[in-house]
């Protein structure tokens, strides 16, 4: 009851937030340099003042602001993100074609982090200052502070180059392989490197972050009750460390969960990779506004999305918030 | 002291020696003791923190942190809980012995279902199920109300007190032969500890089992003890039955320790009637839950129509217990918190103190001074002892010449060596730290300290000393001392006066001594029940004590 109260809230909430992003988006495009009906006219090669006008009146720029702004906002809530100047096509169509590639790449990073992440903290945790948890903590420190780009033309380097084990870009293979099973074992060697580099990136995080968490959680009382009752060692750093331990990673997890679309953009690049984050750098380079704002437009969503999801699993892992 | 032996002893412990980590201020946190609980007897062990007392039970649990080595023997059902493979002493701890910590709020599992943390005892002592039945009858012997509900709470919602019952619950679910009880009503308040001490007893009577409680407080020791053993710096100094030692108590430590307990003599009455320093009038506060959405606000009132006055050289104690508001109230009297209605005035001030804005009360500020609960938080780990205490100062132009000499003076007043100015906070122990904090409540020589709780974090021996600080200091000075505290034996040790106060209001005012023996409200009349060890413990004979007498006399 009171989860359902709280979601049916978190929507109202939601939706407002995305609202202003839309509005806050609508703004953006009129804060970019220069008078759009002029670039769109200089493109077209023609720029006497009636064909300005033309233009104004075709795309509705001679209208009020206010209805301007009505216009946009329904357009965005009917999915329709307007027309990518360079590509010709629907900012919306581009957004989805785009959109598996970058979820594979992100999402795989993130479960391989998300999985072995917590593990090897526990891990460090249940031995610590041994030398697999200092060793740990170096090698994590290490992948956290070294620029992405970096650690991505490093594996390059030595599986690519050197070992050549490993296709250093893209997404397939130049030659088209044939066969369902081939082609999927084509984009999983494809995926390998980028999936990693991102991954190694993520994983820092969690592992620190559960180290942390743990120790802290192994010091307090009812961690010492647990003993006390008898319980065998794996119920305790089960069920009384951990539990309690994973609510900030449950929380740090949702966040980032969030960044699963926008977050990608310096991986694309370095493994042209034909994702989200590829698209918007490419739509900064050539000032494609529309393509942009779809692209914030839809990490913004994602963000949102995701906080709720993550208010809800913490409120469900930890009874005492929300019910004071 | 000669050891009965009429009975085979339960536990009996044997040359136990525990290391302390290198650097520590001793090498042994127990050093070579004998000790033994006979069946069906409650031996209590007394000392300070850090006495070894805790680390006994923890060896007794084999809970000892791992790095420190356990010698010697604790003879157990034909085990040598010192010397036993970890497997065999996971099955004794929680089934043969049970054991309850000190602070009840965290020693549940917050996010787990408090029927389910007792659950765990029985599943994984392979006791085959259904449990529900056996959860519900142990949380109702434990008196906790709604057994069939309450087992599917979360440890948040229950109080210290239904928490500590749980506790216990969790501890004898499989009826132990021994239960350790580390402190176990430290945390709590005084009428809450008077129902644990007698649950304790009951259980121990209904189910014949021994209990070893660990305590700092001589006042439990004669509630509910049978024998005694004082630990001083992992030594036994004296032990013996705890009638023999409350009335005739051989060590010289034994015997402070036994002066420090609070003897509910009160502080004679002033000849005079003071001058008046700090009245207030009807203060007034109600807080209110926003509310959100889809829930309703809610409304408590934490204080309601609070009046006092205070004059100077004199003090007054404001007592109740968790929830009274008595520590909102001296926080609206420094102005921490702004009331919603009242009037509080200060001697040569012309204003109602809460109507004041920040910078009409900046000059003024300096006047009143506040003391807190917790010398481990309230002092700033960062800074030196020196820049803590000195902060007011230079906040009011003092030059940092004069403001070294100023501190060095005050750390002299406070019984403290000037060379503390240039440590920091850590190098301190509680009642050292809570010192440091008087110094610094000094420091712009006020007219009135608000001390909220300022001895209730700290052992009763420590106690003893800080309250002696304060006596002293106000008889030099002349302050006026506004102390807030749940204990009503150290309100009658330091206080003239004393309001005591319950769910926001005041139900009973008047000087500590018609408080203590002619008490009007039935609240005040179970709080002085409920004090531990009351007429058990052997009364002290000075000119207070005299005077109490003849007050009690009178009565009858």
């Amino acid at each position: 009851m009171r989860h359902l109260s709280y979601i049916a809230g978190w929507m109202v909430k939601a939706l407002a937030v995305v609202l202003a992003i839309t509005i806050l988006n609508f703004f953006l495009i009129r804060m970019a340099p220069g008078d759009p009906a002029i670039v769109l006219a200089g493109e077209a090669g023609a720029a006497d003042e009636q064909f300005l006008e033309q233009v104004r009146s075709d795309f509705g720029l001679d209208r009020p602001l206010p209805i301007q702004l009505a216009a946009y906002v329904g357009n965005v809530l009917t999915l329709d993100l307007g027309q990518s100047y360079r590509a010709q096509r629907p900012v919306v169509d581009m957004l989805f074609e785009r959109l598996p590639a970058t979820l594979l790449l992100t999402g795989s990073a993130y479960l391989f982090a998300l999985l072995l992440g917590p593990l090897l903290g526990a891990l460090a945790a249940t031995r610590p200052r041994t030398i697999f948890d200092s060793l740990l903590m170096v090698v994590a420190l290490f992948f956290y502070a070294t620029p992405i780009f970096w650690v991505g033309l490093l594996l390059i380097l030595v599986f690519s180059v050197q070992l050549g084990w490993l296709p250093p870009f893209g997404m397939q293979s130049m030659i088209p392989v044939s066969g369902a099973w081939n082609q999927t074992l084509d984009v999983l060697r494809h995926l390998i490197l980028p999936a990693l580099t991102l991954g190694l990136f993520y994983i820092a995080v969690y592992v620190r972050l559960t180290r942390a968490s743990m120790l802290e959680t192994s010091s307090l009382d009812y961690v010492k009750t647990a003993r006390a009752k008898g319980l065998p060692e794996w119920r305790v750093a089960t069920a009384h460390v951990l539990r309690t331990a994973l609510l900030p990673i449950i929380t740090f997890a949702g966040l980032q969960a969030g960044h699963l679309v926008g977050g990608a953009v310096v991986v694309e690049t370095v493994f042209a990779w034909p994702g989200i984050g590829r698209l918007a750098f490419d739509a900064l380079f050539q000032r494609d506004y529309n393509l942009l704002l779809g692209v914030f437009l839809l990490s913004a969503l994602m963000v949102v999305f995701f906080n709720m999801i993550t208010d809800i699993l913490v409120r469900l892992a930890d009874p005492r918030i929300g019910s004071a | 002291m000669g050891q009965d032996t009429t009975s085979t002893p339960l536990v009996s412990i044997e040359g136990l020696r525990i290391s302390l980590p290198l650097g520590s201020d001793r090498v042994m946190a127990v050093d070579g003791i004998d000790l033994s609980v006979k069946p069906g007897k409650i031996l209590c062990i007394v000392g300070e923190s850090g006495s070894g007392k805790s680390m006994t039970a923890h060896a007794i649990m084999g809970l000892v942190p791992k790095p420190l080595k356990v010698e010697g023997a604790i003879h157990f059902d034909g085990h040598n809980l010192a010397d036993i493979a970890p497997s065999v002493h996971r099955g004794i701890r929680g089934s043969r012995i049970g054991m309850v910590f000190q602070e009840p709020m965290a020693a549940l599992n917050p996010v787990m279902k408090v029927g389910k943390q007792i659950e765990e005892v029985f599943r994984f002592h392979n006791i085959p199920g259904p449990y529900d039945d056996r959860i519900v009858a142990l949380l109702d012997s434990m008196g906790l109300p709604e057994p069939e509900l309450l087992r599917h709470a979360y440890p948040f919602r229950l109080s210290g007190g239904q928490r500590q019952r749980v506790m216990i619950a969790m501890a004898l679910a499989l009826d132990p032969a021994l239960l350790i009880a580390d402190e176990p009503t430290t945390a709590l308040d005084v009428t809450t500890q008077k129902q644990i001490l007698n649950l304790l007893k009951t259980a121990q009577h209904e189910r014949q089992m021994s209990i070893m409680l660990i305590t700092h407080d001589f006042g439990v020791v004669a509630e509910i003890g049978d024998e005694v053993a004082v630990m001083q710096e992992g030594r036994i100094v004296e032990r013996g039955a705890v009638k023999d030692v409350l009335h005739d108590p051989q060590h010289p430590y034994t015997q402070t320790l036994l002066a420090a307990v609070p003897d509910l003599s009160p502080r004679p009455a002033a000849d005079a009637e003071p001058a008046p320093l700090l009245s207030a009038a009807n203060v007034s506060k109600t807080y209110r839950t926003r509310s959100g959405w889809f829930t309703p606000g809610r409304e408590v009132h934490a204080v309601q129509n609070v009046s006092l006055q205070l004059g100077r050289g004199e003090t007054v104690g404001v007592v109740g217990e968790s929830g009274s508001g008595k520590s909102t109230f001296a926080r609206i009297v420094v102005r921490l918190l702004t009331a919603d209605e009242g009037d509080v005035r200060l001697d040569g001030v012309d204003a109602n103190l809460l109507d004041l804005d920040t910078r009409q009360l900046a000059p003024l500020r300096k006047r009143v001074q506040m003391v807190f609960q917790d010398p481990f938080a309230s002092l700033n780990p960062r800074r030196t002892v020196f820049e803590i205490v000195a902060q007011g100062l230079r906040a009011h132009g003092v030059g940092r010449r004069e403001a070294r000499r100023r501190v060095e003076e005050l750390l002299d007043l406070v019984a403290l060596d000037p060379s503390a100015a240039d440590r920091y906070p850590n190098a301190f122990s509680g009642g050292q730290r809570q010192r440091i904090g008087i110094a610094r409540a000094l420091a712009l020589e006020p007219d009135v300290i608000v001390a909220d709780e300022p001895v209730s974090a700290l052992d009763v021996s420590i106690q003893a000393r800080v309250l002696d600080l304060f006596a002293d200091i106000q008889k030099r000075l002349g302050i006026g001392l506004l102390f807030i505290t749940h204990d009503l034996r150290v309100a009658a040790q330091i206080c003239d006066r004393v309001i005591v106060m319950r769910k926001g209001e005041v139900v009973e005012a008047g000087t500590s001594a018609q408080v203590l023996f002619d008490p009007q409200h039935e609240y005040t009349r179970l709080l002085i029940d409920s004090i531990p060890g009351r007429g058990q413990m052997p009364k002290k004979h000075g000119p207070a004590t005299a005077a109490a007498e003849a007050m009690e006399r009178t009565r009858e």
